[in-house]
């Protein structure tokens, strides 16, 4: 076995036919040495990157049978149980995949699975990149594309579960329309144009299919490949470590060590989906039976990332709506349907600019943050998700409600004084969680760390052996930023003794207030050496000399 | 694994001589000074982790047998394909099966191949990490000034900021074209009129039983043991397997519930306009039989859960509840209009009928829905 300098014959050909078009050898080479810092939370992006491909190629599958057609027919098929019952073509077909294609049950609940799990993943990739503070300069606008692929990831899933027309996926259309019709002016025709006339039409099902094979899909590529585009061009984020620098990236380089590991992570990120689709039955639409607009069934529950919006229509309460000159406002329908995901969505998209206002800070990061590290953004995230998983757990009321025995209307009130106080507490606790940390970080910075052996000194004092820390650990916890605002370092009184016009307006006043909330109660460890504590005489060798000069 | 396997680690590294051990860890590299300079040139790594020949005889046996089982695996696939028919996975007991056949053979085949690569990419690799620079962010006041210069120039030599007349008659004549995709999306539907104010239901109309064609009959809920049925207007429309379309069953479908008359609220005596005619909301009803929408004015899902003893309409999708003694007023749950009262008596053969339409709009409420 001898190192190979020079590839093969027939790649060299390959690889001179491309360059001999392209000039591709000097960037290509750059590419593969491509940098990716190692951290598990790096391969949650990943996930959802995986499902999406999973996505588009079960997807392609299932367009061959599926028929978008809302045409309604009596049931003669290969599924016995409905035989004869009235229902749309789309239903029919779909009973088609699952009953007489073989495969077709399996891939339709990959389908199904994976949509699931690539909006899980991109939430949890979305709250890593938010805690971490890796949205800041100079990666806005990969954040704001982020942020739209969540929003259009959310819609093509319900326009997905709702196109094979069974009973809870044509119920969660109507609540979209009975949403639609709910806005002042405009709702009624909004929503006769998307259906076609009045609900359910015949058209809403076709047009759905459009949206979710074709406009929305393309979007999302697009999106994707932009999004993808821009971290490799600007490169990834970083944990504080050894080397690890604003300035330089530290890690795998693409070829051959990254693309092997991430080519492995693709084939388990299937397996999981795949064992899933073979052991664990989702939407099992056979056992609803097909939509109809008089029927219900109770326990409806829609997928798992349209909980919030459920929860919301299900708590808020009617006392708000009201006529003006005899026109209807339904508030109660409003806020929950618009108000709500405006609060949520906007709020992500509007959130590094928040921060950049409040703190004046126009630096490029590339070290990402410890959550800790900035506490007031830390608890504002977990406050979010507070709100968001109080909502979430109010759209199966009903569930909770009959599983834990409580009264149904009684869990509406609790969610609601929830959907209040919930994200306060969760921000106060998880700022002092914070604070606590960096105390911790800070002490063990100064002291080095608890060793857990418990000595008595010759005076009869009992100490705990404090251990020096690795030289990684000094370098993460000394990295630690201290969190200041331009709006409190600004000289407010100029040398004249005139003071600063910005500074007295409302807004001025407001940024300083929140500077002041962002940046106040944090631990410092500037000018904080290391293993310089005054407990230094509890490490190893403090405690000998300590011995010895007795 | 050679010596001049490890050459492109730099000078200074200590090499390692064959057989040795591995150290457990992985190590993390420290950043090289000469890294940024040389970004383009070998791996600035400055230790690069080898595993012995030995792990990496090992690493191969491991990944090759996790291969070999994702190669099962993918033949299981292909076999589990054939075992069944299309006629057999018609038969939901057997469509199971060729489901979890298939399913799990995929599962084994994706995770042979993953677990393969994955002790490949730990046990046969050699592991390191190397440093590379962050673009530095912004461009340099030379690049930018350059731009500039050279866009402004041809900026200029355009024409496009000194000809204003050429730049408006342009905008404008992309003005049309803009509106051209919203005005042809008019056709997608029709406007809203008074389509969501109007149902099939008029005086003298009978009602199925929902999902049959027969009449309702007074007695029939007197036998019901629920005291209420649903109930859709007998159209008998040839157009539609139901013999109603979606669209009027959607917006016409209601409740009969019986009660007591004693149960009656006293807003049961207030006076509704219905089809220019004026009476009481008990006037409307039929010997203790009323009639409500049975689609929730919330955001439309049918209201189908009715509790006999307490009159209690209840929306299941958000929880809506309507007082059915007492106008179907709105008792708990974020709907805010009371379910609208359809009209309805009896005709000579004794059979339920509508006396007119509903008595408001019927479903989610609406911008106009009040306004006639």
């Amino acid at each position: 076995m001898s190192k190979t300098t020079q590839a093969p014959k027939a790649l060299r050909g390959v690889g001179n036919f491309i360059d001999d078009r392209f000039h591709v050898a000097k960037m290509g080479e750059k590419n593969l040495r491509k940098v990716f810092p190692n951290h598990w939370s790096f391969m949650l992006g990943e996930i959802a990157l995986y499902s999406f491909i999973i996505l588009l190629v079960t997807g392609v599958f299932l367009t061959l049978w599926f028929k978008p057609s809302m045409m309604e027919v009596v049931y003669d098929g290969p599924y016995e149980r409905l035989n004869g019952v009235v229902m749309s073509e789309a239903y029919a077909s779909t009973l088609h995949i699952d009953f007489a294609v073989r495969g077709g049950f399996l891939v339709r609940q990959i389908h199904h699975w994976a949509a699931l799990i690539f909006v899980a993943a991109l939430v949890v990739h979305m709250l890593r990149v938010f805690f971490t503070g890796a949205f800041r300069k100079p990666r806005e606008i990969n954040w704001l594309i982020g942020v739209s692929i969540f929003v259009l990831a959310m819609l093509e899933g319900l326009f997905g579960y709702s196109l094979p027309d069974d009973l809870p996926s044509g119920m969660g259309v109507r609540i979209l329309q009975g949403v639609m019709l709910a806005l002042p002016l405009v709702g009624t025709y909004i929503s006769m144009f998307l259906f076609g006339g009045e609900f359910p039409g015949e058209d809403i099902i076709t047009r759905l299919y459009m949206l979710h094979v074709l406009a929305i899909p393309a979007l999302l590529l697009g999106l994707i490949v932009a999004h993808f585009m821009i971290l490799w061009h600007q490169k990834h984020t970083q944990y504080p470590g050894p080397g690890r620098t604003d300035k330089t990236v530290v890690g795998t380089p693409m070829f051959p060590g990254f693309a092997v590991k991430a080519g492995g992570f693709f084939f388990f990120t299937f397996a999981v989906i795949a064992g899933l689709s073979a052991f664990v039955q989702v939407n099992p639409i056979h056992l609803f039976g097909p939509f109809t607009p008089t029927s219900i069934t109770s326990g409806l529950q829609p997928d798992w990332y349209m909980g919030f919006m459920e929860g919301s229509l299900r708590i808020f309460p009617n006392t708000l709506d009201f006529q003006i000159f005899g026109y209807a406002v339904p508030i109660g329908v409003l806020v929950p349907g618009l108000i709500v995901p405006g609060i949520i969505f906007g709020g992500l998209g509007a959130w590094p600019f928040i921060e950049q206002w409040i703190t004046g800070d126009k630096r490029a990061h590339n070290v990402a943050d410890r959550p800790r590290n900035a506490p007031v953004r830390t608890g504002v995230g977990v406050a979010g998700i507070t709100f968001y998983g109080v909502l979430w757990l109010a759209g199966s009321n009903d569930i909770l409600s009959e599983t834990f025995s409580i009264n149904l209307y009684l869990t509406t009130y609790i969610f609601r004084v929830l959907a209040i106080v919930g994200p306060i507490l969760a921000f106060i606790i998880t700022k002092r969680i914070c604070l606590g940390l960096q105390r911790r970080d800070r002490e063990t910075l100064e002291h080095g760390y608890e060793s857990g052996i418990i000595r008595q000194l010759p005076s009869g004092e009992f100490i705990e052996v404090h251990k020096r820390n690795s030289h990684e650990t000094i370098e993460v916890l000394a990295s630690k930023p201290t969190i200041t605002s331009t709006a409190l370092t600004e000289e407010q009184v100029d040398d004249k003794g005139v003071e600063n016009p910005e500074g007295r307006k409302p807004k001025g006043r407001l940024r300083r207030a929140l500077a002041e909330w962002y940046t106040k109660d944090n631990v410092s460890v500037e000018g904080v050496r290391p293993h310089s504590g005054h407990h230094l005489h509890h490490s190893d060798e403090a405690l000998k000399e300590h011995t010895s000069s007795h | 694994m050679t010596e001049n396997n490890i050459d492109n680690t730099g000078d200074d590294t200590p090499k390692r001589v064959v057989g040795t051990p591995a150290a457990e860890e992985p190590v993390v590299s420290v950043e090289a000074e000469q890294a940024r300079d040389d970004h383009n040139g070998p791996y600035p790594a400055s230790e690069t982790h080898f595993n012995s020949e030995e792990v990496q005889r090992r690493g191969e046996k491991v990944a090759s047998a996790w291969f070999i089982i994702a190669f099962l695996g993918g033949i299981g696939f292909l076999v589990s394909y054939f075992l069944f028919t299309p006629g057999q996975i018609a038969d939901p007991q057997y469509g199971q099966y060729s489901n979890m056949l298939l399913g799990g053979t995929l599962t084994l085949a994706m995770f042979g191949i993953g677990a393969g690569m994955t002790v490949w990419a730990r046990k046969v690799m050699p592991h390191y990490e190397v440093s590379s620079p962050y673009d530095e962010l912004p461009s340099n006041d030379e690049e930018k000034g350059s731009f500039s210069a050279f866009f402004m120039q041809g900026a200029d030599e355009s024409g496009f900021t000194k000809r204003p007349l050429m730049r408006r008659t342009l905008i404008l004549a992309m003005v049309p074209l803009g509106l051209a995709p919203i005005v042809l999306l008019r056709d997608t539907g029709p406007l809203p009129g008074d389509k969501l104010k109007n149902t099939p239901w008029e005086d003298g109309r009978r009602m199925y039983v929902e999902g049959t064609h027969r009449y309702v009959r007074a007695e029939d809920l007197e036998n019901d043991p629920y005291g209420m049925i649903s109930a859709l207007p007998a159209v008998d429309d040839d157009h539609y397997p139901h013999g109603i379309s979606l669209n009027d069953a959607a917006k016409s479908v209601i409740l009969l519930i019986k009660m007591p008359e004693e149960d009656w609220q006293p807003s049961m005596n207030d006076e509704i306009e219905v089809d220019g005619e004026t009476g009481t909301r008990l006037n409307w009803t039929h010997n203790g039989i009323i009639a409500y929408s049975k689609i929730c004015t919330h955001v439309g899902c049918p209201a189908a859960l009715y509790e006999r003893t307490t009159h209690r309409i209840l929306c299941p999708c958000h929880q809506s509840t309507f007082d059915a003694s007492d106008a179907a007023k709105v008792v708990f749950g974020p709907a805010h209009r009371p379910l609208p009262q359809l009209p309805i008596g009896v005709d000579d053969e004794g059979y339920l009928i509508a006396k007119g339409d509903f008595t408001e709009p019927p479903g989610p409420t609406f911008w106009d829905y009040a306004k006639d």
